[in-house]
């Protein structure tokens, strides 16, 4: 076990991880868009960053208080506000893993993993995609193992997303050589192997940095 | 589109509505308009666009959605028809979180001949699964 204390995930670190999210995925948008051009609309990165510019308005004006209303809250604004499939994507994984981490107060990692694996599953449905269709799924599924390996292992909350981040960045990465099979992407056939995945790419980032402020939380 | 009018001193019949989701405001306008033009003779069936993204260009607004199934609903259920992408999805997120009215569907068939079919039948009084059904039907209909 680590020695040192594990710090809980609550509302306020969640709202940390919002506001970073949306100052990286400001700086990121060009890179983001960059990605989704040769195989996509050119759109994923001013979607994101508007949508979760939107998400840290609602909660600055309305903070919720458990870390489930956190997720639910800024899920039904990327739902409303991305207006690209990544909206009702991710809208649909932070809406499904809030409710499922209920009002509790603080949640410990087992949690949270559980909250994420019911908010990636309610994106296969959604999508309809698995693994290995060249999706964010291929950087999610991938982070969730991670996060169980790292649990079981006797990690700490921060030390599982730390492993997830780095799950995520891998299974991203990974999508290159993958020939997309949903999505636009995948009217190229062919010609979408060779690119990295846009959507698994901007869920390796938010992992990332819900990562980096756990670690900043222990410290 | 009107709501459906009572000419005669017998109940009015409930028309289902339509819904058409597009990226592209221009495009869901002018399948509304075309589709409520085909109606022919039958009621006017009270069909709404959603096109377009929250910031005006082009992607999906779930707000609009939600929006033009209410003014739709006239209590016989919602025929929501999407074209691509984030507007099928959008319309699944929001059906999963009971954001739309009671009775709203969205239904599998292509835009443009699905929303002529749904709106014809519509038109006649069916209910919101023959709507449904003509408007998958669309698929059947072989061009060559």
């Amino acid at each position: 076990m680590n020695a040192t204390p594990d710090a809980p995930v609550d509302a306020a670190l969640l709202r940390r991880w919002l506001d970073t999210a949306a100052g990286v995925l400001d700086r990121e948008a060009a890179h983001l868009t960059e990605l989704d051009s040769p195989i996509g609309d050119a759109d994923h990165g001013t979607n994101m960053r508007r949508g979760f510019q939107a998400a840290r308005s609602a909660v600055e004006q309305q903070p919720p208080q458990t870390p489930g209303a956190v997720f639910v809250a800024v899920g039904r604004q990327l739902i409303s506000s991305v207006g690209g499939a990544s909206g009702p994507l991710y809208g649909t994984l932070l809406r499904r893993a809030g409710k499922q981490l209920g009002d509790a107060e603080t949640v410990d990692g087992a949690a949270l993993r559980d909250a994420l694996r019911a908010g990636v599953e309610g994106v296969a449905q959604l999508g309809g995609a698995s693994a290995g269709d060249k999706t964010m799924l291929d950087a999610l599924f991938p982070a969730l193992d991670a996060m169980d390996s790292s649990l079981s292992e006797g990690g700490d909350t921060a030390a599982a997303l730390a492993a997830a981040a780095h799950a995520a960045d891998e299974g991203a990465k990974a999508t290159i050589p993958l020939r997309a099979r949903k999505g636009r992407a995948s009217y190229l056939g062919d010609r979408s192997i060779g690119h990295q995945d846009p959507g698994a790419t901007s869920a390796a980032l938010l992992l990332n940095v819900l990562a980096d402020t756990a670690r900043e939380a222990t410290v | 589109m009107t709501a459906p009018t009572d000419s005669g001193t017998q109940e009015p019949r409930r028309l289902v509505g339509v819904v058409l989701v597009s990226h592209s405001a221009a495009a869901a306008q002018a399948v509304a308009d075309l589709a409520g033009s085909l109606s022919g003779g039958g009621a006017d069936v009270p069909v709404a666009p959603a096109g377009g993204g929250p910031d005006g260009g082009l992607g999906t607004s779930s707000e609009l959605i939600a929006a033009a199934a209410r003014r739709v609903d006239r209590g016989a259920g919602v025929a929501v028809l999407a074209d691509l992408g984030s507007a099928v999805l959008t319309v699944k997120a929001l059906l999963a979180d009971e954001e739309l009215p009671e009775g709203t569907r969205l239904v599998d068939a292509p835009f443009l001949e699905g929303a002529v079919a749904a709106v014809v039948t519509a038109s006649a009084g069916a209910d919101l699964d023959a709507v449904a059904a003509a408007a998958g039907d669309a698929y059947t209909y072989r061009k060559t």
